[in-house]
């Protein structure tokens, strides 16, 4: 049963080839046995009592859309009762009085949580090498990174510890790890799912989005938690579309933008795979044209300025005073902010923390954080105007597959442009997903597709057109079950 | 200290609590005298995950507000963060609107006790969140936090610096106040915080076009607090400029029981706060039909107010104002009218008796024991001839000193209506007359003033009861048939 979908598991529990009992208990083992891959930060210990209640409720024939399925959620989502912990020293035994929205929607929806997936700390990573709780490891080569920030998420989707998992995507947080991972991710279109209770990195571009096996998997998931939120003041009232239903329709002369200086500069082995999904899309009646997005190349500056100034400001409130991490023995106030800071939160997190500071400093704001304002707006701008011609656009997700562990972590630089081909889609608001597109080296990577705004509908409806035809997604790792 | 050279530069910036059931962005109560931390939420905590909603409660009170300073209102206005780490601040940082604000260039009209008018202009008007309070001294070697403030609604009012002097910045500081409590956008309430001043004064050469250094006082809860530290702060500055010393930019605050003010934070360490748009929060836009219903469902206003009672009541210039400055006060005229229909007695029970009351024990109206129901009554009684003005007081004061009794029953219980049978007066009379001829010998041949003495007589006799108007009628009567039958 773990080798299903999410959707083909459903099918399974209504027919009752097994009880979800039974399939999130296989899940638990699974995790224990894949301990060492270091994908959860902890576990939900009522997830087997879920589980029969769900039973129950099915035997009394009171369906919902993901009833008894065992979802993950990465440890930035609030949960009541679980330990959420973003990652960070900082948050290590915070208990949330409250559910995330996202989680108590899905919990409405039927699933059962089984856990908390690890990530980079607050988000701030590519490789999940900043978690205080230790980097996740890549299922497909242990000695390579899952990708991050929502590493945890995807690696537990690909090693199959659970159904299906939440992540949340600020810069590509939550393609890239797809891509590293062989599994589809989407981030949603901004504001189309609730931030309420998911903790904030930068608030102007956090997206809490579905991380699941297939574009199937990952419609049902977004249909249920999605939607308007009145505790989220820039969730959207727009109706949610019935992702499920609408996908499998047939998609008539949809056009895909290219944008070629991006496949120039790219590896040449990735540019091929990529080249190859075009030609298979094409196979099946989508047609491509060239289009201009000529600020494409100052997306990275302008997201390294304006997420770490926002960072900046949401982590003021980690001071020692009311929750979190709190020093020995602080000598006065100034002694408590520091300790308690400097000894709370990661070095990433502290560069990001300095480099926001100093882009909204008096005097440096208007060539920092203006400049990456207005950059960000021709950005959307090239966006709207390549949406006049095209339906969506395609692009490589990562610029290469799943790197090693270390590899990176001292090479800021090059960390910071693993988000060169996803943060566009955060700054414009777009929505975007990353499929699983071929192997390198037996390494997964994914292909990304960028949609118009609100419309999750058509890239989920063309990834799952390429999905019917290609089996990279249904690829497991390794060997070792 | 010669002033007559100086010139002091005045700009207050106050703070109105807005009045509203919850706060600006949770759903927290706002209700004062809580236990600490009981009003605060997993927002005003700034607990992790958290996301402001805006209380939409606060946009018209910022507008009318707007409108009657005859200012601008932004169609679109917008809130930023100002960054600051305080242990009462729990997010770090406080939402507010730096940038574009709801209401700006704005004007009010104050009139000097001097006489004239003077036309403060106002800078602007935003919408900001309260910080919570740090309670020293509670808990031994600790300070203790209350979030119960923290998230409550207010409207921060900037002036230009427009004042001359204390007295001015008093009178613009009145002004607001009156106004805001007219528009019932704030209770004014300044015990409680909901009316907060910070006074910005520097001073300069007369006739100098540049401005000194300023100092910031903050925090001052009264109107004489105000006053108090503003002359402080003049006196204090001319001092030292005089001196040839330099006036340090600085932020200070008043201390009452010493009436000075001292520094609180230098310009050395002062804060970059950092601001840029709030991103939990969208916009805020206005609609112009939205504005123009708020402009047309605005209540009376002060200048309104008394143009109103001077027309349609029999009032003098000084009972206008004194009757208007004050809503509540006037709330209780206007209810003592309706009761009456009798706009002068009114007026004057309310600028003597209850005045007088209210002042010797530092009450306002609104916690005046005699309700405005029992003092009408009183008026009417005394007006049916029920009972004597002197009475009246005594009732007056009997209700105030026993809340909560009923005029008309204790006019009964007490037996203290008048003597108005003219049967039974008539006999009393005739005794005193026939008791004193003396005096009434006295009073024939001349002597009017002794009218007097005979009405003293008989009002003890009745213990004061007897109707006073009557009283002299029937004694004049009854003299005057005395000097017909003496010889």
């Amino acid at each position: 049963m773990l080798d299903q979908t999410l959707t083909e598991q459903l099918t399974s529990l209504k027919n009752g080839d097994y009880s979800s009992y039974e399939l999130t208990d296989a899940y638990i083992k699974n995790i224990e046995k894949h301990r060492d891959l270091n994908c959860y930060i902890s576990l939900n210990e009522k997830a087997l009592e879920e589980a029969k209640r769900a039973d129950l409720l099915r035997s009394k024939k009171e369906m919902k859309p993901l009833l008894g399925i065992p979802i993950a959620h990465k440890d930035i989502f609030c949960e009541n009762e679980v330990k959420t912990t973003a990652g960070s020293k900082m948050l290590e035994n915070f208990l949330s009085p409250y559910d995330a929205t996202v989680v108590s929607k899905l919990r409405e929806a039927g699933a059962v949580s089984i856990g908390k997936t690890n990530m980079d700390e607050f988000a701030m990573g590519s490789s999940n090498e900043t978690s205080f709780f230790g980097p996740v490891k890549n299922p497909w080569d242990e000695s390579r990174v899952p990708g991050g920030s929502s590493g945890g998420s995807a690696a537990a989707v690909s090693a199959r510890l659970c159904s299906a998992a939440t992540g949340t995507d600020t810069g590509g947080s939550i393609r890239q790890p797809a891509s590293f991972c062989g599994i589809t991710g989407l981030k949603p279109t901004y504001g189309r799912v609730s931030r309420w209770g998911m903790i904030a990195y930068a608030s102007s571009l956090d997206q809490a989005g579905p991380m699941a096996i297939s574009a199937e998997d990952c419609a049902i998931i977004l249909r249920e938690m999605s939607g308007y939120d009145e505790k989220d003041s820039t969730s959207s009232k727009l109706q949610v579309a019935d992702y499920t239903s609408l996908i499998s329709k047939p998609i008539d002369r949809v056009k895909i933008g290219i944008f070629r200086p991006l496949m120039e500069d790219l590896d040449t082995r990735v540019g091929k795979l990529l080249e190859e999904t075009i030609r298979e899309l094409e196979k099946n009646g989508v047609s491509f044209v060239e289009i201009e997005l000529p600020n494409f190349g100052f997306a990275i500056p302008a997201y390294y300025v304006i997420a770490p100034a926002e960072c900046s400001a949401n982590l003021s409130r980690y001071d020692g005073v009311r929750f979190g991490y709190r020093c020995d023995n602080p000598i006065d106030l100034k002694d408590l902010y520091q300790r308690s800071r400097t000894e709370g939160l990661g070095r990433e997190v502290k560069n990001r923390i300095m480099a926001g500071t100093f882009a909204l400093t008096a005097g440096y704001y208007d060539a920092y954080y203006n400049k990456a304002q207005q950059v960000r707006r021709l950005i959307k701008n090239d966006f709207v105007e390549a949406f006049k011609k095209v339906d969506a656009i395609i692009a490589p997700t990562t610029p290469s597959a799943a790197f090693r562990l270390g590899e990176k972590s001292n090479r800021q630089k090059e960390m910071y442009l693993q988000d060169i081909y996803t943060t566009s889609a955060n700054l414009a608001g777009l929505p975007a997903l990353s499929m699983p597109a071929g192997f390198l080296n037996n390494l997964p990577i994914g292909a990304q597709l960028i949609g118009n705004y609100f419309d999750e509908r058509l890239i989920l409806s063309i990834a799952h057109l390429y999905q019917t035809q290609t089996d990279w997604h249904l690829t497991r790792p390794g060997k070792k079950e | 200290m010669n002033h007559s050279n100086w010139e002091a530069v005045i700009g207050l910036e106050i703070h109105v609590q807005l009045s509203t059931n919850s706060k600006i962005f949770s759903a927290s109560s706002t209700a004062f005298g809580a236990e600490p931390n009981d009003q605060a939420n997993e927002i005003d905590l700034g607990l992790p995950g958290t996301l402001p909603a805006v209380n939409s409660g606060i946009f018209p009170k910022a507008i009318a507000f707007g409108i009657c300073i005859d200012a601008n209102i932004s169609k679109t206005s917008r809130f930023d963060r100002k960054n600051y780490f305080y242990p009462d601040l729990p997010k770090g940082y406080q939402i507010t609107q730096m940038e574009i604000p709801i209401v700006t260039n704005g004007k009010i009209e104050i009139k000097p006790i001097t006489g004239g008018s003077k036309t403060i202009r106002i800078n602007r008007a935003h919408l900001e969140e309260d910080a919570g309070k740090s309670i020293h001294g509670l808990i031994p070697n600790m300070t203790g936090i209350d979030l119960n403030r923290a998230g409550i609604p207010l409207l921060e009012i900037v002036s230009e610096p427009d004042m001359r002097n204390a007295e001015e910045a008093e009178i613009y500081a009145k002004s607001i106040h009156q106004l805001v409590t007219y528009l019932s956008i704030s209770d004014g309430n300044m015990a409680e915080g909901s009316f907060r001043c910070d006074a910005n004064v520097s001073v300069r050469n007369r006739g100098e076009t540049v401005l000194g250094v300023r100092t910031e006082t903050k925090n001052i809860n009264s109107f004489k607090f105000l006053k108090n530290a503003i002359n402080y702060e003049i006196d204090r500055q001319i001092t030292i400029l005089e001196s040839g010393a330099k006036v340090e930019q600085e932020t200070r605050l008043y201390d009452s029981v010493k009436n000075e003010t001292r520094p609180m934070r230098s310009k050395e360490t002062a804060t970059d706060y950092r601001y840029f748009p709030e991103p939990d929060l969208l916009p805020v836009v206005l609609d112009e039909a939205y504005i123009e219903e708020i402009r047309l469902t605005l209540p009376e206003l002060p200048t309104q107010k008394k143009d109103r009672y001077s027309q349609d009541y029999d009032l003098n210039e000084e009972e206008v104002f004194f009757l208007s400055n004050d809503l509540d006060l006037a709330e209780y005229f206007e209810e003592c009218v309706r009761l009456t229909g009798d706009a002068k007695q009114s007026a004057n029970w309310l600028k003597g008796e209850m005045a007088s009351r209210l002042s010797k024990h530092e009450i306002t109206i609104r916690e005046a024991p005699v309700s405005a129901n029992n003092l009408s009554r009183i008026i009417i009684r005394i007006a049916d001839g029920t009972i004597s003005s002197k009475i009246g007081k005594k009732i007056f004061s009997a209700i105030w000193e026993n809340n909560g009794m009923e005029v008309d029953h204790l006019i009964e219980e007490k037996n203290l209506s008048q003597v108005s049978d003219e049967n039974e007066l008539q006999m009393i009379v005739s005794e005193i007359i026939r008791n004193n001829p003396k005096q009434v010998k006295q009073f024939l041949d001349g002597k009017g003033k002794l009218l007097g003495y005979f009405v003293g007589l008989v009002m003890k006799e009745t213990s004061g009861k007897a109707n006073p108007k009557q009283l002299n009628e029937l004694i004049l009567k009854r003299l005057n048939s005395e000097k017909k039958t003496s010889p």
